[in-house]
């Protein structure tokens, strides 16, 4: 057997009649994107797209009950089906297609095994309610994504069940409020800084509380001398993104702690951008009390337009037993399923939601950490830092970065200085790097910084993409600086839709199709 | 590590012009005592291979729905989906993009998005359907909220045939937030019940129907009843399947719908994920949770969608929020809508008409079998039945037969007192012989 | 015409007042598509949220500049949110309200003093 090297390969002579050849298409225009009307408007009424077999109705139990009118649904054959969403999905940008450096998102590469992994009839096709002892496998697995997420974080305990990000802060304040009261502690305020995720204080507002906000210094952290002053006997948690919304790590972290612990209050830890930590720190040494983690970030599972997520909240010790059910143990007998707050889980706050959280996600998400492992992981982090500096470094000269001192983490924050006097917007930059190819960044979020451009590159962007991007932003900038407004005011102009009115949306809204 | 594509030579071009010495140094603002040194203690990286061997053995302990005869329902329900809908969704462009917040280039996204819209509306009988929510039990817990916003009261009335999951969902929600919830005894035709319940204070009345036991009801009366006392009804479907054959929640005087919607496009898997549907009238449209797609159009003229009334939710309003949720049930959704655009009308129509037809056959069979008594009058594809032993002790026998029986009253609600009922359901997965099969090898456990 | 902090306008006339928020409120929200008045009959306070105005990208509540009774809306206004753009200080006022305290308008800025201090923001 001879080793192959690996390498450059070399160009094969083409033989073309002329002897010349196209230039490599760079990726401008879509001139395949065609028009699509809504299914309602192509009017297959009678028409369906699946073959059923005869029902011999009887209905005769259900008089008076069944429906007396047409429900006013269109139906394609699969030809048309594909071709109708076929068509529209590609209206759509994606991570397979370019860069998609939203700040706050992590829209790093999903692994296709996983989504085969998730389609095994094993885990597809199992009802949530079948008998444990036929699930044994499905039990085994969310013991090993419980292991995986307590190790990589350093905590003690998982709560599995939350659906989402928000969900999962939901749960993490409903535990902290079943420990307080189970101290017979009636706290009634969380702080919140306020570069926080909207979802914080939104959550805090459904689980009781009042919010009060925490101001930030001038390096974009934590004012740990507000935190302290707003400390006191009425504050139940404390809740933090770190790193934060600025991309930046909370190195006063272990203080923030302290005070909080200090204060009788716990430490909400928002996991969002546990993306560029993993493997290199874990919250539990950094004193968190509960912290989750949107597998739909880290982990890679799918963002998909939207959703599905998952949201599990890494647990201290003295929240444990205030965790929703239901949760797995095992025993001699194998893994069981604790769905009932009794017993073992007789302080439990009570139920999220039905079953037993996003198991399609659990799976793609062991999937993930199964196939990068704990060195990969390790990796994930580094090369998310690492991108996310480059890009900063590379920009810092056009663009104004928002904190210029110091690294950054996972992600690269710039204001809006640098379009002073050209009568430009984030939105409009926004707007013209669609026109480049790419998806832009996250705009005027975190509030703190104005007119914020939030660039997360994660770690799954080639080098290569990762300097195509920068120099298209390099090339607005030169744009926006010469005076070339029109570039930015009409953009996007490649795109399948010029700018659209969103405040005719809102004014008079249409929510649906009508005849 | 085949999805890090950056190089040694990479990484090293790149410190060089951040001007760090080492990736260390990017790490600085950590405190020293948090930097771990190495990895941490879990396996190295793997293969493709060796990651999928590994949990193709996990999945080879589950014994899958459609490997023998299965009758489980109470929530989720086993249902073929077109291995078309499967292929949408995996496509790149609706399953690797993000939220449509750049709608210029999220129109594929978005124009789904607003004939889901369109569809759960005219299924639900209701004007306006949001763009999803997590779950039908959250979207229930949501609901409850929502109507106690919309009528600031405090008490929300459930149904005794509310599926207990759901309640003890809307329990968990409402009382965090001062909504007492007074839930009604459970009972195979709970219903009856509710209306004695409503009072002043009510903000809600929360009904399923079909219901956990499989009773389907006409809620018209329950609908007067609330309206009457200035409460909003509000009605629960777990089976999306049943709405091809009964009566809608807004023809028999619902104010909001939900429901689950996996029955139409998507898999059982364990219990999610799943899609929440939410519909409501136009009237409290401003108080609904979940991200909202409106039709508007581009600078040119042209037809567009766009997310709108965002004014609601959390990344605007913060704690005014109608809801804290963000990520919803997209990709689900989409299921659901492909799936849904190849049934059209009247494949739905066919599709619900074989489900009850199925369920027929199943309850006539079972019938038949000595110490069984079919309790539920009126169903569309599930009911409920008291056998003459436990039924947690007849499911696991029969699962050692093969035969996953459905689900025990007792695994869902120990208090309901109901140990000896059995819940049952049919779908048009459901065959003959694996009804033949069940009757059978229930006869014989019920006979020993 | 009296002015807040908050951006709101209050014009007295006997011991009825016409509120609404200042053109440089509006200018700072945007394109307002939303706004929600508050119920006639209504009694407020001083410093009350008593009103909501929306644009596409923001929420802001309107406070009670004085205290009083909700005896007028300005009913066009839900239809025609874009009358808050076009005339803030005119067409697209909120509501009307009868004085409880009248002294409370002493403590208002005079036009000359509400632009002194919007060149402090």
């Amino acid at each position: 057997m001879t080793a192959v090297a690996v390498g450059r390969p070399t160009r094969p002579e083409v033989a073309n009649e002329d002897g010349r050849r196209g230039a490599a298409p760079e990726a401008e225009g879509r001139g395949l994107v065609q028009d699509e009307p809504l299914i309602f408007e192509r009017g297959g009424w009678e028409k369906t797209g699946v073959d059923l077999p005869e029902a011999d109705l009887d209905a005769s139990d259900l008089a008076g009950l069944t429906r007396t009118a047409p429900i006013g649904l269109p139906g394609l054959s699969e030809p048309e089906t594909l071709r109708h969403y076929v068509r529209l999905s590609q209206k759509n940008h994606a991570i397979d297609l370019a860069m998609y450096p939203l700040g706050s998102c992590t829209m790093k590469h999903n692994p296709r095994l996983n989504e085969k992994m998730a389609r095994l009839p094993g885990f597809a096709d199992i009802h949530p309610l079948q008998p444990v002892s036929t699930v044994q496998g499905a039990l085994a697995l969310m013991d090993q994504l419980a292991h995986w997420l307590k190790t990589l974080t350093g905590m003690p305990a998982v709560a599995l069940s939350p659906k989402a990000g928000a969900h999962g802060e939901l749960c993490g304040l409903l535990a902290i409020r079943a420990a307080l009261e189970a101290r017979g502690d009636g706290r009634r305020t969380v702080l919140v800084p306020v570069s926080a995720h909207g979802t914080n204080p939104a959550t805090a507002a459904i689980a009781g509380y009042q919010v009060v906000e925490i101001a930030q210094t001038a390096d974009g952290r934590v004012d740990i001398g507000d935190l302290a002053a707003k400390l006191g006997p009425d504050v139940a948690a404390v809740m933090v993104t770190n790193p934060n919304t600025c991309g930046l790590f909370e190195r006063d972290v272990l203080e923030i702690a302290r005070l909080t612990h200090a204060a009788g209050a716990f430490f909400y830890c928002d996991g969002a951008n546990f993306n560029a930590i993993v493997g290199r720190v874990r919250p539990g040494d950094l004193g968190v009390d509960a912290m989750h983690i949107n597998l739909h970030k880290t982990f890679s599972t799918p963002h998909g337009g939207g959703g599905p997520g998952a949201g599990p909240v890494v647990l201290s010790e003295a929240l444990a037993p205030f965790a929703p059910a239901p949760w797995v143990t095992s025993g001699p007998e194998g893994f069981r399923l604790i769905e009932r707050n009794t017993g073992d889980a007789a302080q439990a706050f009570g139920r999220l939601s039905a079953f037993h959280g996003q198991m399609g996600m659990y799976v793609r998400a062991l999937a993930y950490m199964l196939s990068h492992g704990a060195d990969g992981l390790r990796q994930v982090a580094e090369d998310a830092v690492l991108a996310a500096n480059y890009v900063k470094a590379r920009l810092s000269g056009e663009l104004t970065p928002a904190f210029p001192d110091g690294p950054c983490m996972h992600e690269a924050l710039f204001d809006d200085a640098w379009l002073e006097d050209t009568g430009i917007t984030t939105l409009d930059v926004a707007k013209a790097l669609i026109d480049e190819g790419f998806h832009p960044m996250t705009m005027y979020f975190p509030l703190v910084v104005h007119g914020a451009m939030l660039i997360e590159p994660t770690e799954t962007e080639s080098k290569r993409e990762i300097d195509r991007f920068c120099e298209a932003l390099l090339r607005l900038a030169a744009a926006a600086k010469a005076g070339d407004v029109a570039r930015f005011k009409g953009a996007p102009f490649k795109a399948p839709l010029r700018r659209l009115d969103e405040t005719a949306a809102a004014r008079k809204p249409r929510l649906k199709w009508t005849p | 590590m085949r999805y890090l594509p950056l190089t040694a030579a990479d990484r090293a071009e790149m410190l060089a012009v951040i001007g760090a010495p080492d990736i260390d140094a990017l790490f600085a603002d950590v405190p020293p005592a948090a930097r771990l040194a190495g990895p941490v203690d879990l396996p190295r990286h793997a293969g493709e291979l060796e990651v999928e061997r590994a949990l193709s053995r996990l999945a080879a302990r589950n014994r899958s729905s459609g490997a023998g005869p299965s009758f489980c329902g109470a929530g989720a329900y086993r249902h073929h989906v077109p291995a078309s809908v499967d292929h949408i969704i995996q496509r790149s462009e609706f399953l690797t993009s993000y939220t449509p917040y750049q709608p210029e280039i999220a129109q594929g996204t978005l124009q789904a998005l607003f004939e889901f819209q369109t569809q759960v509306a005219a299924l639900t009988g209701l004007q306006v359907a949001n763009a999803s929510l997590y779950d039908g039990s959250t979207a229930c817990a949501e609901a409850v909220m929502m109507a106690a916003r919309v009528t600031r009261r405090t008490k929300a009335v459930l149904s005794g045939g509310l599926h207990p999951h759901y309640a003890e969902a809307a329990w968990t929600l409402a009382h965090t937030a001062g909504v007492r919830v007074e839930r009604l005894a459970a009972a195979v035709d709970a219903e009856r019940a509710v209306t004695g319940a409503i009072d002043a204070d009510t903000a809600c009345v929360v009904v399923q129907t079909p219901n956990v036991f499989g009773t389907v009801t006409d809620v018209s009366a329950i609908a007067e009843a609330a309206h009457a006392s200035g409460a909003l009804l509000v009605v629960v479907t777990t089976e999306a399947v049943s709405y091809g054959l009964l009566k809608s929640p807004g023809e028999m005087g619902a104010d909001i719908a939900v429901a689950e919607g996996q029955s139409i496009g998507n898999a059982l898997s364990f219990g999610g994920p799943y899609v929440g549907l939410f519909a409501c009238r136009e009237a409290h449209v401003r108080q609904m949770p979940g991200r909202l797609c409106g039709e508007t159009a581009d600078a040119e003229g042209k037809r567009g969608f766009v997310l709108t009334l965002s004014t609601r939710e959390q990344h605007i309003r913060r704690e005014k929020a109608t809801s804290n949720i963000c990520t919803n049930s997209g990709l689900c959704a989409l299921a659901f809508t492909v799936h849904m655009t190849l049934l059209g009308e009247a494949g739905l129509r066919r599709l619900a008409e074989v489900n009850h037809g199925r369920a027929r056959m199943l309850r006539d069979a079972l019938a038949a079998v000595p110490g069984v008594e079919v309790l539920t009058p009126r169903f569309f594809n599930e009911l409920a039945m008291r056998l003459d032993k436990p039924a947690a002790a007849v499911v696991e026998a029969l699962a050692a037969r093969d035969i996953i029986a459905g689900v025990p009253v007792s695994r869902l609600d120990p208090a309901a007192g109901m140990d000896d009922v059995l819940l049952v359901c049919a779908t048009e997965t459901t065959m003959q012989d694996d009804i033949a099969a069940f009757a059978e090898a229930l006869r014989e456990e019920l006979a020993r | 015409m009296r002015f807040t902090k908050e951006h709101e306008w209050i014009e007295a006339d006997g011991d009825v007042a016409t509120v609404g928020i200042t053109a440089y409120a509006a200018e700072q929200l945007g394109d307002v598509v939303f706004v929600e008045l508050p119920e006639k009959g209504k009694t407020v306070r001083a410093g009350d949220a008593f009103a909501v105005v929306e644009s596409v990208k923001a929420a802001s509540d309107v406070y009670a500049p004085v205290s009083g009774q909700v005896v007028e809306v300005n009913g066009a206004l839900p239809d025609a949110p874009e009358t808050i753009n076009a005339m803030p200080e005119q067409d697209g006022w909120f509501a009307k309200v009868k004085l409880s305290n009248p002294s409370e308008l002493d403590g208002l800025m005079d036009r000359a003093a509400y632009e002194q201090f919007l060149a402090t923001l």
